[in-house]
């Protein structure tokens, strides 16, 4: 009965967001498509956030080689996709089969960029803060220069033509997934760990966990689900490009996480959506939008170093305390949220 | 042979580059335990000030008509050079004052966020459409600039390579200038409160030496030392842009950690390694790999011999 009720928990966002997203769609779909694009932007823009949250602010390691994720997600649903354009099976019809085929797109794409997470995570995660960065950023840039010269990929011109598969139910879904994955993430054993190694890796190596096996996981994790944004947002533009997974992608991302703050799922979400709009509406200063986001970080970091939410998150304001009723196991001695604890994560990493 | 040796000189060039770059980093992080992400971008404003000094100065080509006599190419050449290497330094010193000072009781994530920061706004800051339009056009917007020829180019061709005595001086003033700061860290009291700050901040503060002033004086030598570089690269490869600082910067990084992060020779081999090893693998493969060599180069380092080349191991504190 417990079990069927956290089973049941965990798509209860699901089961409310459905509706809502289907009537979004329909909704922006007859009004205005630019509008739908904007709502898709938005929902990447979540995923991305939320998931570089579970590297940068649950696990405290400092990646900035999320785009090179998002390109690996990216090609493997294009190529997929691109193969399988017009294909119908028997007895699905044209419609459904293609939405499989995307959904089975989405899923290889995760795969692959969870792979690269791997295989980049398992050498580079034993590096600490400044270091992790940097190597984190050059495997970015790697995976970024394997594609420019990689014929059957499109070298720089990329690949094109892809069939805009991604309208706001996609977007909005992975939205939720991602969401629902780091939450129950958060509250689990794995993340209970990840925070121990955030707040003192040294600490919790001695009590046990194994820190680098619990760090290769969250970011294999982040990876997947970067490829799972990447995928979705060429598929939004029809659209594949190395130069839209640069570096200054990575950052934008850093610039989400880090304004709503770092370990906070809610923040990240409220970041996300804020930036993406912000910058829609401010469109026409379109050459500012960088300086913006440097200048946002600079202020931010000298006066709120913890960003928006610091760790705290939306659902442990009362109101909605009293709302979720959550078992009492999960909520601690003083009902603290797991991702409350804090903070100095970095101070006593160095040099290895 | 030839084509190797070929390499090697060009090797050289772009080495010395990253070596000079590679210096600032190094003794930023040597003092303050920091990777100042900004540096590869003070270095793209060291040669955008050598261009609006030349622009002010009214520097004339070697190959007008009419060209300036030797003396007055030199007294140019030094004037442009010092002069970006003074406006770098204040530069640098306003970044460290404004942007990294406050932070330094914080976690280092912190003061790494907000160097990214800098870099991204002095990048994005140069690319916006001019705001000022005399005596020069500032910023300078997103097209490329190119930089004043302020000497003539003489090239040599030695065992059947070519080189230029452009590579010569760049490669003399970058020896010059590592000479001297190795004698400034070695051989004078500022070089020794530096090497005393880096071992122990707080320590060093108890025997009177001031930290803060030993840290400001850091960033402004390795600022001066990567407007020297921005000035000679652009010299050898006179088209400037806002975001050419950005790779060459990273790429100088990989050079400290390559050499032992916190070492002057280290950083200076580290440079030069790194340059002749991208020359080689461009020259004898594919060379639009180019960039991803320097950071596979950085990671097989950390993963093999995290101290670099001139580093020593120290044992982790708990």
């Amino acid at each position: 009965m417990a079990r069927a009720l956290a089973v049941l928990r965990s798509f209860l966002p699901f089961l409310i967001g459905l509706p809502i997203l289907y009537g979004l769609q329909l909704f922006l779909g007859s009004w205005s498509p630019a509008m739908a694009l904007i709502a898709v932007t938005m929902g990447v823009n979540v995923v991305l956030a939320v998931s570089l949250n579970v590297v940068n602010g649950f696990t405290g390691q400092f990646s900035l080689g999320h785009a090179g994720f998002m390109a690996v997600g990216a090609y493997t649903a294009a190529k997929i996709t691109i193969a399988l354009n017009g294909l119908v099976l028997p007895g699905l019809g044209y419609a459904l089969t293609q939405q499989a085929v995307f959904a089975i797109a989405l899923a290889a794409g995760m795969l692959t960029a969870a792979i690269a997470g791997f295989l980049v995570g398992m050498p580079s995660l034993r590096l600490r803060g400044d270091y992790l960065a940097i190597v984190t950023l050059g495997f970015g840039e790697i995976i970024r220069s394997i594609i420019e010269n990689m014929k059957f990929l499109g070298q720089a011109t990329g690949l094109s033509g892809l069939p805009a598969r991604t309208n706001v139910m996609w977007a909005g879904i992975s939205a939720i997934a991602t969401i629902v994955m780091a939450r129950r993430l958060a509250v689990s054993t794995q993340g209970r760990a990840l925070f121990a190694i955030r707040e003192d890796e040294i600490a919790a190596e001695a009590m046990g966990v194994d820190t680098t096996g619990y760090k290769v996981r969250a970011f294999v994790i982040s990876a997947a689900y970067a490829g799972l944004a990447g995928a979705l947002i060429s598929h939004a533009i029809s659209l594949a490009t190395p130069r839209m997974f640069t570096f200054i992608r990575s950052i934008e991302v850093v610039v989400m996480v880090v304004l709503g703050g770092l370990g906070s799922i809610t923040g990240s979400i409220v970041a996300a959506c804020t930036l993406t709009v912000a910058l829609e509406a401010l469109r026409q200063f379109q050459a500012y939008r960088m300086v913006v986001y440097a200048l946002l970080l600079i202020i931010l970091m000298l006066t709120r170093p913890q960003g928006l939410f610091g760790t705290r998150e939306l659902w442990d304001l009362p109101l909605f305390r009293k709302l979720a009723r959550r078992p009492p196991e999960l909520t601690g001695p003083e009902g603290a949220s797991p991702t409350e604890v804090r903070d100095d994560s970095t101070s006593a990493g160095g040099a290895a | 042979m030839t084509e190797f040796l070929q390499h090697f000189v060009n090797g050289l060039s772009v080495g010395t580059i990253y070596a000079l770059i590679a210096l600032g980093y190094t003794m930023v992080y040597g003092v303050l335990k920091l990777i100042n992400f900004a540096h590869g971008d003070v270095y793209m404003v060291g040669a955008f000030s050598g261009y609006y000094l030349a622009q002010v100065l009214g520097v004339r080509s070697p190959y007008e008509p009419n060209p300036p006599s030797g003396l007055e190419t030199f007294v140019n050449a030094s004037l442009v050079t010092m002069g970006a290497m003074i406006i770098c330094a204040l530069l640098g010193f306003a970044i460290e004052r404004f942007a990294y000072r406050p932070l330094r009781q914080r976690p280092r994530l912190t003061s790494l966020i907000t160097a990214i920061g800098i870099s991204f706004l002095l990048e994005y800051g140069f690319q916006l459409a001019p705001v000022i339009r005399r005596p020069i056009q500032f910023p300078p917007g997103p097209s490329p600039r190119f930089f004043p020829t302020l000497l003539e180019r003489v090239p040599y061709e030695f065992l059947g390579v070519n080189t230029s005595n452009y590579d010569l001086i760049g490669l003399g003033v970058a020896f010059a200038l590592m000479l001297g700061l190795q004698w400034i860290v070695y051989r004078t009291r500022f070089g020794t409160a530096m090497r005393a700050v880096s071992f122990d901040p707080p320590v060093a503060g108890l025997m009177g030496i001031p930290v803060n002033r030993i840290i400001s004086g850091t960033f402004m030598l390795g600022s001066g030392l990567a407007a020297a570089a921005g000035i000679i690269n652009a010299v050898s490869r006179p088209k400037i842009d806002p975001l050419f600082g950005l790779i060459p910067g990273l790429k100088a990084f990989v050079a400290a950690v390559l050499g032992g992060i916190g070492s002057v020779p280290g950083a200076m081999v580290g440079g030069l390694v790194l340059g002749s090893a991208e020359e080689f693998v461009a020259g004898y493969t594919d060379s639009s790999y180019r960039d991803a060599i320097a950071f596979t180069v950085l990671i097989l380092v950390l993963l093999v011999r995290p101290t670099g080349i001139f580093g020593r191991v120290t044992a982790e504190k708990v």
